[in-house]
């Protein structure tokens, strides 16, 4: 299925529900009514271009940007969404999986819940590492690029390079609370923490595609264009 | 001639003659067989290194640049395990040499090619292909080191193994525990007894 501007919206989130946390992210209220696509965007000062991109990422595994999609929207609603996500990253999801994770580990002895504590730090402080990277070198440039101020010799290409995979202690999480964790660590909370690690492993995938595969070829565009 | 028995050879060659000349080595001693060529190491040839179900690799270093070369044998072992024996084509330093299992000169005799393949895969044997879930009393040895934040090459100097070992013992521990990071396998290895909190500080 192809997504369009001349789609109801409420299709879309039929669609794929995981969506929601799109909306938000991009300031769009629920109760559209029966809206289209286009017409939430229009009202809601969003670039129908950039969200359609984005809501493809999020639903389809293989999904490849439209070349006219990406050439007909710029960048600044992606910038946007994806300074949104690593709020609702840091300051929601981790202090959320931080406190259950916390509840279910209280019947494991100190150095146990030393050990994890410490693990789940560590994950936390290469997560804002690797987003206040992108906070403070890549979306002050594009914002640059897009109103034509100074920017110094960055160019997005040392983005797609150092644009490292912060994936792998996610999942290291993800085996020993599945794996490892004594048994008498309650099942429900167990269930719980898993859960969440598999949601917040999708959206981030989903939110590193985005990066290279909409964000990155948008800002090769306007990089090409301020050559000529 | 041709038994399930015989060992599947991979050659990274770039010349004809050169391979044809150990396809003839080999259907004339048996034992072997020539399994995959790849005349260079491309981005083609690195999805084939991945895939290919080789024991053994038969390789001219030249298919590296000049400052690849003394780290040729590194760069195989990060898609695979299996003994690698280098051909001897052209003239290069001692140290490029020094890191294959076997070296093969071109004027070796047939027999004695096929006696330093022999010596090249038994040296690898050693190495546990253990297809268990649990992990191997060395496997765990090995874990603990890592987790107590030792180096590869301080593995190795301590079991007296080469660090080709140590990095197949690592990536087993990964495979069958899903963990990857340094930290994650501390955790793991707290959580099952292997170390006290005490030796992570």
């Amino acid at each position: 299925m192809v997504l369009s501007p001349s789609m109801k919206l409420a299709d879309l989130i039929e669609l794929n529900y995981a969506l929601l946390s799109v909306l938000s992210r991009l300031g769009i209220d629920l109760g559209f009514g029966e809206h289209t696509v286009g017409e939430v965007c229009a009202s809601n000062g969003v670039d129908p271009g950039a969200f359609l991109l984005i809501c493809g990422v999020y639903t389809y595994d293989d999904y490849v940007a439209p070349n006219d999609l990406l050439k007909s929207s710029g960048p600044t609603d992606v910038v946007k969404y994806l300074h949104k996500s690593h709020s609702f990253y840091t300051n929601d999801e981790l202090k959320r999986l931080e406190a259950s994770l916390e509840e279910l580990v209280k019947p494991c002895d100190e150095k146990q819940k030393t050990v994890i504590r410490r693990f789940f730090s560590e994950y936390r402080q290469e997560l804002e590492n690797h987003f206040a990277y992108e906070e403070d070198t890549v979306f002050p440039y594009v914002r640059a690029l897009l109103t034509g101020e100074p920017h110094d010799g960055y160019s997005i290409e040392q983005f797609e390079e150092n644009h490292s995979s912060i994936d792998e202690k996610l999942n290291d999480l993800k085996n020993i609370v599945m794996k490892y964790l004594p048994s008498a660590c309650d099942t429900v909370l167990r269930n719980r923490v898993l859960y969440h690690i598999f949601f917040l492993e999708d959206d981030l995938d989903r939110h590193t595609l985005i990066e290279n595969n909409v964000l990155v070829p948008m800002v090769n565009r306007l990089e090409e264009n301020e050559k000529r | 001639m041709k038994n399930d028995s015989s060992k599947n050879v991979l050659l990274i060659i770039p010349s004809r003659i050169m391979v044809r000349g150990i396809e003839g080595v080999f259907s004339d001693l048996g034992e072997f067989r020539v399994a995959g060529i790849l005349s260079d190491i491309s981005r083609t040839s690195e999805a084939r290194l991945r895939n290919i179900d080789a024991d053994l690799i038969i390789i001219d270093p030249v298919v590296f640049d000049y400052a690849t070369r003394p780290v040729g044998r590194s760069y195989i072992a990060e898609y695979t395990d299996v003994a690698v024996v280098a051909l001897q084509t052209v003239v290069m330093e001692d140290e490029v040499w020094k890191q294959y299992d076997e070296v093969i000169g071109i004027y070796d005799a047939p027999p004695v090619i096929i006696k330093k393949l022999r010596t090249a895969l038994s040296s690898r044997q050693e190495t546990p292909k253990s297809d268990s879930h649990e992990l191997s009393t060395r496997e765990k040895e090995i874990l603990i080191c890592v987790a107590k934040g030792m180096l590869n090459k301080e593995i190795a100097d301590l079991y007296n193994i080469s660090i080709y070992t140590v990095i197949t013992h690592r990536k087993n521990i990964t495979r069958k525990t899903g963990i990857k990071t340094v930290a994650g396998l501390t955790v793991y290895a707290l959580l099952n007894n292997l170390i006290d909190s005490g030796s992570v500080e």
